[in-house]
């Protein structure tokens, strides 16, 4: 099942919706690293409220996002995670290390907003 | 040779011991206590005397304890004649809810069964004493009626004292890990006493759910009425400030004790991705520093009013 990714201002909006495959993750990765150079993005929000597991797999998959995207320009910002997930991911020592998260998707624009206020505009729009 | 030859001459008695019938055995109790019933007083006093000698129950007056064993009494002989433990389960469930809050221990509770045993079983070797077939058919019919009693009133006591240990677990439970929001955005998490694993694990989902519940960034962990923590209860710790940093929360922990701290670093808990400030108060600023908040004195109190 394809994630949907909608297009909100400088940001991308990836909401899952339902447990994913390992194809459908890779397939989410591809199309947002790519949309992120499409639409000049500053932010990406990927909502998992929806899910209640998270393997390694899945979380590997969310920490390349965040780096990926990053390279590229923009900051993902991971919102949703359930508190029981939450646990279970730390325990199995899927800590998302330096990629950012929120509490929920609203959370999440704020903290793209707040970020983007304090490091100013990117070198990129400065000079297009 | 020797032992071999012992035995045969204790055999013949074992003809008279065995082949007692449920009713001869229902007999011989009734008639053991009719005896015991007539020689009531007698007996009574001295199982109290005994009590006291052995200084069991000391948390009871010499009245109490005689009030007690009056019924203790009178329900070992029903036991003993009716053979039904059902009265005497009720009785022990009643006794140790009397009891236990005044300190009155497991080995004093089976002490006075074991002693009153003991000074039936006495009675019943002076009354029939002289005939060892009979002594025999006797014990026979008496030890295990008594024993199921000592076992009856020593278990129904333990699983008396097991239900009020697992009520009081349940009441400090439910006492002990309040997550209390301050401020908007802002939860504190006082925590006083030991926590251990199942107390870690409760903590860790009250937080949790906290920080969903009331939509904090930030919640300050307090400590300081912590006397000690194993590295278990650390790494759970540590796990928990992870856990609320994946649901986009931050972590502060303060009122870390000299000692905790030190053991904390003596036994190697890695620390990096914990936030922590000295006191509560000092907790709390951080915290507000990280909100936004700015907190200040409205005008001088001198100058109110």
């Amino acid at each position: 099942m394809a994630v949907p990714i909608l297009k909100q201002g400088n940001y991308l909006i990836a909401s899952i919706q339902a447990a994913l495959t390992d194809a459908d993750l890779f397939e989410l990765r591809n199309a947002l690293v790519t949309q992120v150079g499409r639409f000049r993005s500053r932010g990406v929000v990927v909502d998992v409220t929806a899910l209640d597991v998270m393997d390694s797999f899945a979380a590997r998959t969310l920490r390349d996002i965040a780096q990926m995207t990053r390279l590229r320009g923009a900051e993902t910002v991971i919102v949703g995670i359930q508190p029981e997930v939450a646990f279970a991911m730390v325990q199995l020592g899927l800590t998302l290390e330096e990629v950012a998260t929120a509490l929920d998707l609203e959370e999440g624009l704020a903290y793209l907003r707040d970020r983007s206020k304090r490091t100013g505009p990117a070198i990129g729009s400065h000079g297009g | 040779m020797d032992q071999t030859l012992t035995k045969p001459t204790i055999s013949p008695t074992k003809p008279t011991i065995t082949p007692m019938s449920a009713e001869a055995t229902a007999a011989m109790l009734r008639e053991l206590v009719a005896h015991l019933r007539q020689n009531r007083t007698r007996l009574r006093e001295e199982w109290v005397q005994r009590i006291i000698e052995a200084q069991l129950l000391t948390a009871m007056s010499k009245e109490e304890i005689f009030a007690e064993a009056t019924s203790v009494y009178d329900s070992y002989l029903d036991v003993l004649e009716t053979g039904s433990v059902e009265a005497l389960q009720a009785y022990a469930r009643n006794l140790s809810e009397r009891i236990i809050p005044r300190g009155v221990e497991t080995h004093e509770v089976l002490g006075i069964v074991l002693l009153l045993r003991d000074v039936l079983a006495r009675e019943l070797f002076t009354r029939y004493g002289s005939d060892f077939a009979v002594l025999n058919n006797v014990l026979e019919a008496y030890e295990p009626a008594a024993n199921r009693i000592a076992t009856t009133v020593g278990v129904g006591f333990v699983q008396e004292r097991e239900r009020v240990i697992r009520q009081q677990q349940e009441a400090i439970r439910e006492l002990s890990t309040p997550v209390l929001p301050v401020r908007e955005r802002l939860l504190i998490l006082p925590i006083i006493g030991i926590i251990d694993p199942q107390r870690a694990r409760q903590l860790t989902e009250q937080l949790l759910r906290g920080i969903r519940i009331n939509r904090a960034k930030v919640a300050v962990m307090d400590i300081t009425g912590v006397p000690a923590i194993d590295s278990t209860v650390a790494n759970h710790l540590v796990q928990t400030v992870e856990s609320a940093r994946l649901l986009g929360a931050t972590v502060i922990v303060t009122g870390l004790s000299p000692e905790i701290a030190q053991t904390l670093v003596t036994i190697g808990v890695d620390l990096g991705k914990m936030n922590t400030v000295g006191d509560l108060q000092g907790g709390i600023e951080e915290a507000e520093r990280m909100l936004g908040y700015k907190v200040m004195p409205v005008r001088e109190p001198t100058q109110q009013g």
